[in-house]
């Protein structure tokens, strides 16, 4: 027979990786904030596809990350295929298709950064935080990535906490950053 | 002589605005690319008119034709300063609007019609070459010389749509763009009628989202319209066939922002900025280990050596020249016997490298070179668009052989599987030019780094980190 445990097992694990586009409205799924800004940049392009990447970005910002169900909204919303629109999303840095924490660190890894000491500021960030690249911590409360230059050459080493800049980094001032940003999300947890 | 463009002070009052204002305009003829450039806080759009600003656009839009531009700019020989330095007169040229001759049936331009169609220009602003950052001065520094550039360009290839397509990286600069483009429209300098003439500009401001590969010119296209962003066979040249398909012209953040100052001040004022045959001044920038890293505009052609000592304040303490990528990651390295070559397009490709963006990054003895081009090629690997073969292979596989080599676990064969894989990558056997680029600084360095390879394969270790270690245990032991 075909059914066995295996093939149960595997069946556990498949509804949540591989939505069927029809099980998805992007009319329901989408907040209106969301539609609009999408719509509104749609308004600028010459096609609806056009937008793939300023929608992600959208979705991104309402929701932390692009889900598969985010990603099939989106494809519906601007006529494309989710296949297409997963080959743009894969395709950039900065569009998370996983889960990330509250904060995302991209620490620059390119060579300017890489003379003037990312190695040991590298490993800072992971003693502090107890994880590696592509980790996240345990309370969900930091991502670490690593990013290609950054254009902070001239301040390096460098990294982006969430759209800020950190420039001129030293084993001291990312402990301090971090300590900020930790007591920050005790402080005020929106 | 060693001070920053950055370092204009914040306009606070009225007082401090004017002082500013002076001091930046008594460098308006000698550096008019950067001399409004004010980190901190940068001209608004009447600060901008006040300094100067939108009288290049003006010029361009009531006294001259499209054409009166082109043969401007094409007469002050401004070459591209994205890293390829092409006559930027010569690209727009191309656009089918600006063709007075049917072109020929067989010419690579031609494409069959010739219709006065809508084109459309592209700022490149997606400054991601590592080593590079001499447009975010420009993009955070002074917005407004950007928009009026654009209007400039815009004109001149009639185009009636126009974007900037800047790295995600680059919040400041992106925030800084959108307000001064709702300003410009605000002002009539944008849209319909644009003061008072028949011509339109629609700017719209794209931040992207963190791939090297949309800064080459198709990729970036593909990347606007929406795909994946992948390079695009040429030809058709995007001057032909680009975004959805129009006439398209791509130039960078640097090469637009010359055009406000030619058009002000005339092509014979541009070419006398230089002291040889390339036109104009460069954004220059030092990065790596050196005292004083930084960007600054100067004459086309200045020595490296000027660059790197008078400017960027020399070596850092206690480290002695190495060798230097002259205009970023994917250029030649040059060394101390290259001091003396002039910064300019044609001086430093015969000396075997690339003038590129103009950006040192610089080595020191201390720090091994296997291990900075082990970081220079994963750079390439990581961002290789995965289109053709020889890059998408390529570069992991020149990866995993300097990893070996860098950890003392490589071979002889090692070294000449390494020649043969930049053979196999270099221009004419890739779809662009990535792979290619990240052969440069490979090659180079195996040739002026000969001997750093072999000891890592002869000492079954990288002799900088012994070197290194043993440095420590000494000092411990003091």
């Amino acid at each position: 027979m075909k059914n066995n445990n295996n093939d149960f097992s595997l069946n556990q694990r498949i509804p949540s990786i591989m939505v069927a586009d029809e099980e998805i409205d992007f009319r329901q799924y989408l907040s209106s904030t969301e539609l609009s800004a999408i719509e509104h940049e749609v308004s600028i392009m010459e096609s609806r596809e056009a937008a793939g990447i300023e929608a992600l970005k959208v979705v991104q910002q309402h929701r932390g990350w692009v889900s598969d169900d985010s990603l099939i909204a989106i494809a519906q919303c601007l006529n494309i295929s989710s296949a297409q629109l997963e080959g743009v999303a894969t395709f950039y840095n900065l569009i998370y298709r996983q889960k990330v924490g509250h904060y995302v660190i991209h620490l620059c890894d390119s060579i300017s950064c890489h003379l003037t000491g990312v190695d040991e500021i590298l490993n800072v960030i992971k003693r502090y935080l107890n994880i590696d690249y592509g980790q996240t911590t345990n309370d969900g409360q930091f991502t670490l990535l690593s990013n290609v230059c950054l254009g902070s050459c001239d301040k390096s080493p460098a990294m982006i906490i969430n759209g800020k800049h950190h420039q001129s980094l030293t084993a001291e001032s990312v402990i301090a950053i971090l300590n900020g940003l930790s007591q920050s999300v005790g402080e005020c947890d929106d | 002589m060693t001070e920053h463009i950055s370092d204009g002070a914040p306009i606070d009052n009225s007082q401090l605005e004017k002082k500013w204002l002076e001091q930046a305009l008594s460098q308006a003829l000698i550096k008019p690319l950067s001399h409004l450039v004010n980190l901190d806080q940068p001209l608004d759009f009447d600060g901008y008119v006040k300094a100067g600003g939108y009288m290049g656009a003006t010029k361009a839009l009531t006294e001259l034709t499209p054409k009166g531009v082109l043969d401007l700019v094409n007469d002050s020989g401004l070459k591209g300063r994205g890293g390829a330095g092409f006559p930027t007169g010569m690209k727009w040229s191309c656009v089918p609007a600006l063709q007075e001759k049917k072109l020929p049936d067989d010419s690579p331009f031609n494409i069959g019609s010739h219709n006065q169609e809508n084109s459309y220009l592209i700022c490149n602003a997606d400054e991601m070459e590592p080593g590079t950052f001499k447009d975010r001065y420009l993009l955070e520094g002074v917005p407004h010389q950007l928009i009026e550039a654009m209007i400039i360009a815009s004109y001149t290839i009639s185009a009636n749509k126009a974007y900037i397509f800047i790295r995600g990286e680059y919040f400041l600069a992106a925030e800084r763009l959108q307000k001064a483009i709702d300003q410009a429209y605000e002002n009539n300098w944008l849209g319909e009628n644009i003061q008072g003439t028949d011509y339109q500009l629609d700017l719209y401001l794209h931040t992207s989202a963190g791939r090297y590969i949309c800064g080459e010119e198709t990729a970036l296209i593909n990347a606007l319209e929406g795909k994946r962003a992948n390079p695009r066979a040429k030809p058709p040249f995007p001057q032909v066939s680009g975004l959805f398909g129009k006439p398209t012209v791509v130039n960078n953040v640097e090469t637009l922002s010359n055009l406000p100052h030619i058009l002000k001040h005339g092509s014979d004022w541009f070419k006398g900025l230089s002291p040889n045959s390339d036109p104009g001044t460069k954004l220059y920038a030092a990065c790596g280990q050196v005292k004083n890293p930084g960007v600054w505009e100067l004459p086309m052609g200045v020595t490296i050596r000027e660059l790197l000592y008078d400017y960027a304040g020399g070596m850092k303490d206690g480290v002695n020249l190495k060798g230097l990528l002259p205009g970023g990651a994917s250029t030649d390295f040059l060394t101390e016997e290259h001091l003396d070559t002039p910064m300019d397009f044609d001086s430093i490709g015969k000396a075997g490298s690339r003038l590129g963006t103009g950006g040192l990054i610089v080595l020191g003895d201390k720090h091994c070179p296997v291990a900075m081009v082990l970081n220079l090629l994963q750079f390439f690997a990581q961002e290789s668009c995965g289109w053709c073969t020889p890059c998408r292979d390529g570069t992991p596989w020149a990866v995993e052989i300097l990893t070996r080599i860098e950890q003392g676990k490589g071979s002889h064969e090692d070294l000449s599987q390494l020649n043969e894989l930049c053979d196999f990558m270099w221009l004419g056997k890739t779809h662009c030019a990535l792979a290619p680029g990240a052969v440069e600084p490979l090659k180079s360095a195996m040739r002026y780094f000969k001997e750093d390879f072999e000891q890592h394969i002869e000492q079954g270790c990288c002799p900088y980190e012994s070197k290194l270690s043993k440095q420590r245990v000494t000092n411990d032991g003091e």
